[in-house]
């Protein structure tokens, strides 16, 4: 039997987490002098108080559904992919140069396009360290983050010498084709005669993650690909036992991880800059692996954490900007955040387990 | 021998009124919601071998753990010699005299005999001197007991029953005068074993207490004066053993009757469904772990392989079941498999008419994560009948599950339930379930029974049975020499990497096949 009925282990858990994590930040708040009901109700209604907000938040979330799911998929294998960041930044390379590559007439032809160019480079970047893993043994961990400084300075070196328009000072692309450019949840909602902040970037890319999160909860849950993948990362020995090809799982997970971290881009690169800058994925990789911890590796639970995240990071820019609290200040509290849900996890879980055991014996000798 | 066993009375050292050397009043052991220990009370009189007999679970290990001071019973009182003692923990338990052999020894392979033996019973900073009074000490032990061991060998190169030599001599070190065994001949051959039994009559007569923890009732019958039972976390009995026979012991263990002997018709070969030629396999490190294997098994018979673990047995099962690769010829219905590795797995052989229970099912043969209907599809997630469209069928597979379950007594049986959750037995039944329920023509089973209760192993052993009558090739590994013994047509021993020789089962005997076991050939098997 299970100790904790399910609601309490999806549920209970990150919520006590969560409230854990706010009230040391509160502590903090309170120590450098500031009021931190007020910063609660400044950060909600920064993030949700109007559409910009909103806006603000779900085109962050976006992002961090990408790399949760990239992250997750790869966790069922039990492969611990810290390289989104680096798959994200060559994802965007890959969404730049199809958006450069041809004056594209409508959105709805440079999207797909956009979309394989994106997934085909994150993947491709996620291929090497996934091969080294599959066939020579080298850690996943070690090479993804290497991997990560690699992309970064390949885009660096693209950027700089390869993409940035003749006489510009930027190391940044030159800005894509209006046909390329994405509807916004502004123009997508006027449709429906619902108003949204225009100014917002939150754009169809969040459309696409959610559909991404449903095709993930197919893959990982209904096909046999997804079954053979679950149970190598329970248990190598017994998918050798049941003829499942170790190197083939590492590498399938590992390159549909990349790809789903090198789509992020069409969200901040092609829906948000519309050309490619230095630094374009901005730790979204990273806070992808505690989305995924986070949700607990399912796909809901990703899209409702990478919706805290956008919170904590729209939030949290908004507390910068009128409660003078230093934006190092909202570091720390997404560091809290973070530390709390994903890393002290059974700090929460064994208490509360405990807990439920002991009413459930109290139960058995009432009876 | 026999005459002796009978003797429980008084010893030289103790007499009539002495206080028995181990009483336990009245002690409870829960872990959380299961209740391991319930109430139990024992006497064990000084300078006797007393058994301890039950199923898996049944709370033997958890009763010497509190004995040993790794657990602390929740109630209940623990008398040595009469005078109440605590044991908070091992040291408490070895100042008490009480010494513990583990089922899995607890050596360290890189050292030498003396230097295991010293090891935590270390005086003062500087080796040298404790060593050299430790040889001497130990010497005497070794004399006294005749257990010859050499103290300046290392553990990685002695055999595993002078590994156990060397565990109960670390104990008698610590003036041990109670010495617990757990499932001590699990690894011995069966001239190890009576080896092993012949030291614990020899430190009975000197007057030590002994606690024997077993699940194989002959070992008890041979060796024990008086033997306890234990079932679900209860003492049920304790009887005299020279007043007891199996079959009475076994109706104690699971409560209801059960059949100990194999009830099987001669086996009706039939044509040669497995051909193997020449069989070698090198593991990972270059070890050559199969050195040329050569047999047949035919329709509706099983052979069965027997020897001490660690012998190649496992190579075999694995290298047949396409885990692992070899050279050689394997023909299945007269057809080669490949056996490269580069063209062939797990997966294609169950296609090509193979099923495989594998030795270690808790590793290899289940998830212990997933459901019981999650492991029924495992191995079998490309077949045909567990898909939809592109998906998987998972109601369908589902209820597929409840009907295998049903058929195969599985309890609870209860699809969504993670395999890790059944016992060791329901856990072998739902893997059985799902090799046997795929009518393959060529059966591989590894260590049907092991960890399994008595009351599984009958059911096991029939459907084995059920399958060989329905005209299939079974290929058996097993170290328990008593279930090749039953089960087997045909029986052949391994022994470092060869087949060492074929016996009938009627025409052969455990000591016949203890020599085999051992590396002893027809002809120098004169000893």
């Amino acid at each position: 039997m299970d100790v904790m009925p399910k609601w309490a282990d999806v549920l209970l858990v990150p919520i006590i987490s969560l409230l854990l994590a706010f009230a040391i930040s509160a502590l903090v708040i309170l120590g450098i002098g500031k009021d931190p009901v007020e910063a609660v109700k400044l950060m909600v209604s920064g993030a949700f108080g109007s559409t910009y907000g909103w806006g603000y938040t779900l085109f962050y979330a976006t992002n961090f559904i990408f790399t949760g799911l990239a992250f997750a998929v790869a966790s069922h294998a039990s492969l611990f992919n810290i390289g989104s960041e680096g798959q994200a930044t060559l994802g965007g390379l890959g969404v730049a140069l199809v958006c450069l590559a041809l004056p594209w007439p409508h959105w709805t032809l440079a999207l797909p396009a956009a979309m394989i160019g994106g997934a085909l480079f994150g993947a491709a970047w996620a291929f090497i360290p996934a091969w080294l893993q599959a066939k020579r043994g080298s850690h996943i961990v070690i090479t993804t983050i290497m991997f990560n400084f690699i992309g970064a300075a390949v885009l660096n070196y693209m950027l700089v010498n390869v993409m940035r328009p003749e006489g510009s000072m930027d190391p940044a692309s030159a800005k894509f084709p209006p046909g390329a450019s994405l509807p916004t949840l502004h123009d997508i909602l006027a449709v429906f005669g619902i108003p949204f902040s225009k100014s917002a970037p939150a754009n169809i890319s969040f459309l696409i993650a959610l559909l991404a999160c449903v095709l993930v909860w197919l893959l990982i849950w209904r096909t046999r690909f997804g079954f053979e993948l679950r149970a190598y990362g329970r248990s190598e020995s017994a998918a050798v036992y049941a003829g499942i090809s170790p190197s083939k799982i590492i590498i399938v997970a590992m390159l549909i991880s990349g790809g789903l971290s090198g789509l992020m881009a069409i969200n901040n690169v092609m829906g948000e800059a519309e050309r490619l800058v230095l630094n374009s994925v901005e730790g979204a990789g990273f806070i992808g692996i505690a989305v995924a911890l986070m949700g607990r590796n399912h796909p809901i639970g990703v899209a409702l954490a990478a919706i805290l995240f956008g919170f904590l990071y729209q939030g949290g820019a908004e507390l910068a900007l009128w409660m003078s609290i230093p934006r190092e200040l909202i570091v720390v509290i997404q560091g809290l955040v973070i530390l709390f849900t994903g890393a002290l996890d059974n700090m929460v879980r064994m208490p509360i387990e405990r807990i439920f055991l002991a009413r459930r014996l109290s139960a058995k000798s009432g009876e | 021998m026999k005459d002796l066993a009978e003797n429980s009375g008084p010893t030289p050292d103790a007499g009539p009124d002495a206080p028995p050397a181990i009483e336990l009043r009245g002690i409870s052991k829960a872990f959380g919601p299961v209740q391991a220990n319930k109430d139990i009370s024992l006497k064990v009189a000084k300078g006797t071998i007393h058994g301890i007999i039950g199923e898996n679970g049944a709370g033997k290990s958890t009763l010497m753990s509190i004995l040993y001071g790794f657990y602390k019973a929740d109630s209940g009182e623990i008398l040595i010699d009469g005078k109440p003692t605590e044991i908070p923990d091992s040291q408490a338990a070895i100042a008490a005299g009480i010494g513990m052999v583990f089922q899995h020894f607890k050596l360290v392979e890189n050292f030498s005999v003396l230097e295991n033996v010293v090891l935590g019973a270390e005086d003062g900073a500087l080796l040298r001197p404790t060593l050299s009074k430790a040889r001497k000490h130990l010497t005497q032990i070794a004399k006294e007991y005749e257990m010859n061991v050499d103290p300046d060998a290392l553990i990685e190169e002695i055999g595993v029953g002078m590994q156990q030599r060397v565990e109960i001599l670390k104990s008698l070190y610590r003036h041990a005068d109670i010495l617990i065994l757990d499932e001590p001949t699990g690894v011995l051959t069966p001239a190890e074993a009576d080896h092993l039994f012949r030291i614990l009559r020899g430190l009975k007569d000197e007057g030590k207490t002994i606690i024997l923890i077993t699940h194989k009732l002959r070992e008890i019958m041979e060796v024990t004066d008086t033997v306890s039972v234990m079932r679900r976390g209860e003492m049920t009995a304790t009887v005299k053993t020279a007043e007891t026979s199996p079959e009475e012991l076994a109706e104690l263990m699971v409560g209801r009757k059960v059949l100990l002997r194999v009830d099987k018709t001669p086996a009706t070969p039939g044509k040669t469904i497995l051909k193997v030629e020449d069989l070698k396999v090198v593991d990972e490190d270059g070890v050559e772990r199969l050195k040329g294997v050569s047999f047949e098994v035919r329709a509706g018979e099983i052979l069965g392989i027997a020897g001490v673990a660690g012998n190649g047995q496992s190579e075999l099962l694995e290298v047949l079941g396409g885990m692992m690769a070899g050279t050689g010829r394997v023909e299945l219905n007269g057809e080669s498999i490949d056996l490269t590795g580069k063209h062939s797995d797990g997966l294609s052989r169950r296609k090509r008419g193979i099923s495989h229970v594998p030795e270690d099912r808790q590793r290899e043969g289940l998830i212990m994560d997933f459901a019981a209907w999650e492991n029924v599809a495992f191995g079998y997630q490309y077949d045909d009948s567990y898909k939809s469209g592109w998906l998987m069928d998972n109601a369908g597979i589902r209820r597929d599950t409840e009907g295998k379950m049903e058929r195969f007594d599985v309890r609870p049986p209860n699809p969504q339930l993670a395999a890790k959750n059944f016992s060791g037995g329901n856990q072998q039944k739902i893997v059985l379930a799902r090799e046997i329920e795929r009518n393959p023509d060529l059966l591989l089973v590894g260590q049907p029974t092991r960890g399994v209760d008595i009351g599984a192993i009958e059911f096991i052993h029939q459907s084995l049975i059920q399958l060989r009558d329905a005209g299939k090739a079974i290929l058996l590994v097993s170290v328990e020499l008593d279930e090749i013994m039953g089960l087997s047509d045909r029986i052949a021993v391994m022994f470092d990497g060869r087949i060492m020789g074929e016996r009938l089962p009627g025409e052969t005997t455990e000591g016949e096949l203890g020599l085999l076991m051992a590396g002893v050939t027809d002809g120098e098997g004169a000893a």
